[in-house]
């Protein structure tokens, strides 16, 4: 499980070497918080920049979760500021989303099951994307990133115990959701 | 998979699930689940959530983003000429500015000070005051000037310490003021002031702050301590003690409001 991904800083260690590898594990956070392909990219832009500007005090443990850090303050930062956008029901973007229904069609030729594959990927998708924000970044983090718990305490600002009672129901919440739609896994 | 009765135990199914539990802990829950279908129940039910999760492909950003980003990112560096990071601070305030992300000044500049409170550098600080409190517990070792009154508690740091650490009686709080002693924190002598509440010890550390901003108080809990963090008056201010957290932010309160 990659956790910790705690390293020594040299002092040639540069942003790019440190930070950007974790590009990917900060847009996936910003996409799963903001719902929105703009919105999350302009998160993402905003925290790297922020990291940028931290990045000589930063002491080199968990690089990772330094960014996630980062980008979670940006995108609570920025729905603050843009409060009545986040009123907007649930939209996923279009690279999320390319028009399927939630209503599963049944079948099992070869030739739909990939169809149906990609079209589940979308549904567990809207289905996380349903969570409220605090159950849906727990999950998000353990699962979709594979944070431990206390990566997880440190990145959502939040005690370990709480952690655990948010991800034990954003788990309940997507596997009792599913099933009322009678998805089966 | 519907769980019929709560049972206080999910929790640790799912932290053994997660691999968050030590050999130790594994057994005892052993134990339990083997009789609790509340438990087991629980246990099948999480390995269907990740299954679902699991199949999800990863995303990785798309190419355009990566590359719109990298460049937001190399419009943003500093101009070689400012390297002290005080002016990369103040050179990056200015930038935040004229950006187009739709961050105003002000909103900039409170997102920077909960990010300095967040940054693993100031993580470490948590663990270290902590550390610095638990270490004053032990015997003989929780106060340098035992004293309840600020009047001696004050002077004392003189010449010792290089400010004038902020010393109040909360006596009439139900915080009544033990004394002071110096500790190390973050690289540098601090202040530390014992204050009692019950049978609980409250310890209150305090250094001059990097910069004018003002904090309020950050909560964080850790190993049992709780830990309350903020700045005023140019004064980094850490309250660490076992006492719960209502009560410390009462003596974070009463102590702010105490003249």
């Amino acid at each position: 499980m990659p956790t910790g991904d705690v390293l020594a800083l040299s002092h040639n260690d540069s942003f790019e070497v440190v930070v950007l590898p974790h590009l990917d594990a900060a847009h996936n956070l910003a996409r799963w918080l903001m719902r929105d392909a703009e919105a999350a990219e302009d998160v993402l832009q905003d925290a790297i920049v922020r990291a940028l500007t931290y990045f000589p005090t930063f002491k080199g443990i968990n690089p990772r979760g330094w960014l996630l850090q980062i980008v979670r303050n940006a995108a609570y930062g920025s729905m603050k500021v843009n409060r009545g956008m986040q009123m907007v029901p649930i939209a996923m973007s279009e690279e999320d989303y390319s028009g399927a229904t939630a209503d599963i069609p049944s079948g099992d030729d070869d030739p739909e099951a990939s169809l149906i594959k990609a079209r589940d990927h979308c549904y567990v998708r809207q289905l996380i994307a349903a969570l409220p924000i605090e159950l849906r970044e727990t999950l998000v983090l353990r699962e979709l990133e594979e944070l431990s718990y206390k990566e997880i305490a440190e990145v959502t600002r939040t005690p370990i115990g709480t952690v655990m009672s948010r991800l034990w129901r954003a788990r309940r919440l997507v596997t009792q959701m599913a099933a009322q739609k009678g998805w089966k896994g | 998979m519907i769980v019929p009765e709560p049972c206080e135990m999910v929790l640790l199914v799912q932290a053994e699930f997660d691999g968050e539990l030590d050999a130790a802990q594994a057994a005892t829950l052993q134990v339990h689940r083997a009789q609790c279908p509340v438990c087991q129940a629980a246990a099948l039910e999480l390995t269907q959530a990740r299954e679902l999760f699991r199949e999800l492909p990863y995303r990785t950003t798309p190419d355009a983003v990566r590359e719109r980003v990298l460049a937001g990112l190399d419009a943003a560096r500093p101009k070689p000429a400012l390297s002290p990071a005080m002016s990369l601070l103040s050179s990056r305030f200015h930038s935040w500015r004229h950006s187009t992300m739709g961050f105003g000044l002000g909103a900039a500049c409170a997102a920077a000070v909960a990010f300095l409170v967040l940054s693993p550098a100031e993580q470490s600080l948590t663990e270290q005051v902590i550390a610095g409190h638990v270490r004053a517990l032990q015997p003989g070792h929780l106060e340098d000037v035992p004293s309840t009154d600020q009047h001696t508690v004050k002077p004392w740091f003189d010449g010792r310490i290089d400010f004038a650490p902020p010393v109040k009686d909360l006596a009439p709080n139900g915080f009544p003021l033990q004394g002071g002693r110096l500790d190390y924190i973050g690289g540098r002598p601090v202040a530390a002031l014992i204050y009692q509440r019950d049978k609980h010890i409250i310890d209150l550390f305090a250094w001059p702050a990097a910069s004018g901003l003002k904090l309020a108080p950050e909560f964080t809990e850790r190993n049992g301590y709780n830990v309350l963090h903020w700045v005023d008056n140019n004064t980094e201010l850490w309250a660490v003690s076992d006492v719960a957290p209502d009560q410390l932010h009462k003596f974070v309160s009463d102590w702010e409001r105490s003249p």
